[in-house]
């Protein structure tokens, strides 16, 4: 067998394994690149950075233990910068299986920042069909989520006094990988137009750049890069995205060199038949 | 009456939906939030079909002991235990969401985890650059892969030749995502938007009845 | 249950799921199966304490009966499993794609078709921003002629369906590329698991 052939019939389970100790080793042995800043992530941090005191952000995300490796970081940086900032968060999930892991992170940060629930953050937890809570979220927050998570109405929580709808809000941001973000550019800012920001999973970043553009989202946040960026930006103790970006770049050398690899020995094996046709 | 009186639904609520968004008047808000509110409960319902239709077809699997069915015993044992141990309530550190954070998370993340195996092994396997069209898409891919990393950037940076100015991978990633991506996917989006919108008509003027079949 | 146990567990499912990468077996089987109906049996208890209690069993205990109506509407769903009375429950089907189609109409419109083409239809030329303005202009337009079907794709229009599909394919490549990062974030996140499960095994803090 030629060299090629060996080559294009490579069992895959040697790619698995290439592409395993690609993630393992970087995550044990971290190499430190430096992260620049987009303008992207910039921009998203100084449309919150601007905020003032006390005003309040939505934070709607929606994602679950699938997406979680690649948003948490970004929801727990995005909240990070809302408490540093005194900001007043107001967050729900509507990723069905999301909620618990949502809630336990909202506790966490707000921990850290020694955050009063009821005062400084609400979390309003989950309603089913993302389109119709969003839209009615429009009228008022009371009509999809008449209690909070925990049980409690909403207006016997000090924070949402005079609190009725997207108009009391400074603006939202929705950490999402799910078809929600179509949801919330359709039902919620088509309909409200209020200012919406989105921190998206990558595999679906691409589609919403088209919307910044347009000014219907402020800002874009995209997957675990954005996240380091922002990680850098809020100066974070531990900058959970920023270690994977070392992995990130050797998994993404590994892949091009599949490419590369993996078309090399197509090409040669084409020359080769048709010269045997020849 | 059987498939006249759901068109008839279908045709009053969605015409008043269409029309509501344009009738700014109290009497409408408040009949549309009513309408919406009706639809979340609804949807519960909806949900619990679905979840019954799920417990139904797996018993039916264990008592004709069709082929799999010890599976199915895990599936009802995770469905049912999960539902006994909510009753003990949901707050943090609760039965149910240990149960949550042990059982549930790291499935999930794993089966999406092992997309990354597949994506490798087709990046090797089947990504091709057959045609001219492959070769766009593949180097599209490429250029992006390595802009987003440090380690492009890294490698690549922006220079100077002379006066002229290079950009860096990182400044013709952002290119190819702000510029053809954003067309590309704007078409894509206004033909989806178009498509999306005659459909929601067709359904609501009858001309298309899923809820009919069957 | 100590931390340990629990995260040994974890970490067992975990390796379950990844056994599927060598080939098929029981234990993937088992741990797929598991997670289909815990999830199931998770999303009832939160719909129960989240959804059916704040909206139908709250507003009963206070005296509010209006909830009783959509409650009515959802149970005809399960009429789906009678075959005599199975028509009854396209009713309640019929209100929630009615609702949803109607307020779909003219916001799909506004938003993905109105504000884009608003956003397309800049000033463009040969400056910095004009020129890029241009080439989204023309991407745009070529991009939605591939898709017209009713036209052979011919001459100058055949000219314009094949910048269309070459915009097209850099979209979809740059979408590969942006995939292939968040499949390795999530195997990251996995990765990252199994190291401080290991670690705590040889005498660290559970993960």
């Amino acid at each position: 067998m030629r060299w090629y052939e060996h080559l294009l019939n490579l069992d895959r389970r040697v790619l698995y394994a290439l592409i395993f100790i690609a993630v393992l080793i970087p995550s044990l042995l971290p190499i430190g690149l430096p992260i620049n800043i987009s303008p992207e992530v910039e921009n998203v941090f100084g449309r919150i950075d601007a905020l003032e005191a006390g005003e309040i952000v939505l934070f709607p995300l929606e994602y679950d233990p699938s997406t979680a490796a690649e948003l948490e970081p970004m929801a727990m940086a995005m909240l990070r910068h809302a408490f540093q900032k005194d900001l007043r968060v107001l967050a729900c999930c509507l990723s069905p299986t999301g909620v618990t892991l949502v809630e336990d992170e909202i506790a966490r940060v707000a921990a850290e920042y020694d955050r009063e629930y009821g005062v400084d953050y609400v979390y309003l937890g989950y309603q089913p069909y993302p389109a119709i809570v969003i839209m009615t979220m429009g009228e008022n927050f009371r009509t999809p989520f008449p209690l909070d998570y925990y049980g409690t109405a909403l207006d016997d929580l000090p924070m949402m006094h005079g609190v009725r709808n997207y108009d009391d809000v400074a603006l939202v941001f929705t950490v999402n990988a799910t078809s929600g973000i179509d949801f919330w550019i359709i039902y919620g800012q088509g309909r409200y137009k209020f200012p919406l920001g989105l921190g998206s999973a990558a595999v679906m970043a691409t589609n919403y750049y088209q919307y910044v553009q347009s000014g219907q989202l402020f800002g874009i946040i995209s997957g675990l890069r954005g996240a380091a960026e922002y990680e850098i930006l809020i100066d974070t103790e531990d900058p959970v995205a920023g270690r994977g970006m070392d992995v990130q770049s050797i998994a993404h050398a590994l892949i091009v060199l599949f490419i590369v690899m993996g078309n090399i020995t197509y090409f040669v094996d084409r020359r080769r038949r048709q010269q045997q046709e020849a | 009456m059987k498939r006249e009186l759901p068109r008839m639904i279908t045709l009053v609520t969605g015409v008043f939906l269409a029309l509501q968004y344009y009738v700014p008047h109290r009497s409408s808000a408040h009949m549309y939030e009513t309408l919406m509110d009706w639809l979340i409960v609804v949807g519960i319902f909806a949900i619990l079909l679905g979840i019954a239709g799920l417990v139904r077809q797996h018993l039916t699997k264990i008592q004709s002991r069709r082929e799999n069915w010890p599976y199915s015993v895990a599936l009802l044992t995770g469905l049912f235990g999960m539902v006994i141990l909510g009753f003990w309530g949901q707050g943090l550190g609760s039965p149910f969401v240990t149960a949550y954070f042990t059982l549930l998370n790291p499935v999930q993340a794993t089966m999406f985890a092992m997309l990354a195996f597949y994506i490798a092994s087709a990046a090797y396997r089947a990504f091709r650059a057959r045609t001219l069209l492959a070769t766009i898409l593949l180097l599209s891919a490429v250029l992006v892969m390595l802009g987003r990393v440090p380690l492009g950037e890294l490698v690549w940076p922006p220079f100077s030749l002379g006066s002229l100015e290079i950009p860096g991978i990182a400044q013709i990633s952002d290119w190819l995502i702000n510029v053809p991506n954003l067309a590309a996917k704007r078409a894509i989006y206004v033909g989806l938007g178009l498509g999306g919108s005659a459909t929601a008509l067709k359904v609501v003027l009858g001309i298309e009845a899923p809820h009919l079949r069957g | 249950m100590p931390e340990a146990v629990l995260t040994t567990i974890a970490a067992f499912l975990t390796l379950c799921v990844l056994s599927f990468l060598y080939r098929e077996n029981p234990f993937y089987r088992f741990a797929e199966h598991l997670a289909v109906g815990v999830s199931a049996g998770y999303w009832v208890v939160i719909l129960y304490n989240q959804s059916f209690t704040a909206k139908v069993i709250v507003p009963l205990q206070e005296g509010n009966p209006l909830p009783i109506l959509p409650c009515l509407l959802g149970l005809l769903l399960f009429t789906r499993f009678f075959s005599n009375i199975s028509w009854i429950s396209r009713i309640p089907m019929a209100y929630i794609l009615g609702v949803g189609s109607g307020a779909a109409i003219p916001l799909m419109l506004q938003t993905f078709v109105l504000q884009q083409m608003h956003a397309t239809m800049r000033p463009v030329g040969f400056g910095t921003e004009t020129f890029i303005n241009l080439l989204i202009m023309l991407g745009v337009i070529c991009g939605i002629a591939y898709f017209f079907f009713s036209t052979r794709h011919t001459g100058a229009f055949g000219v314009a369906t094949k910048v269309g599909i070459w915009t097209l394919m850099i979209g979809f490549g740059a979408t590969f590329g942006f995939t292939v990062m968040g499949r390795v974030s999530l195997l990251l996140g996995r990765v990252n698991f199994l190291i401080e499960w290991v670690r705590m095994l040889f005498g660290g803090t559970a993960a």
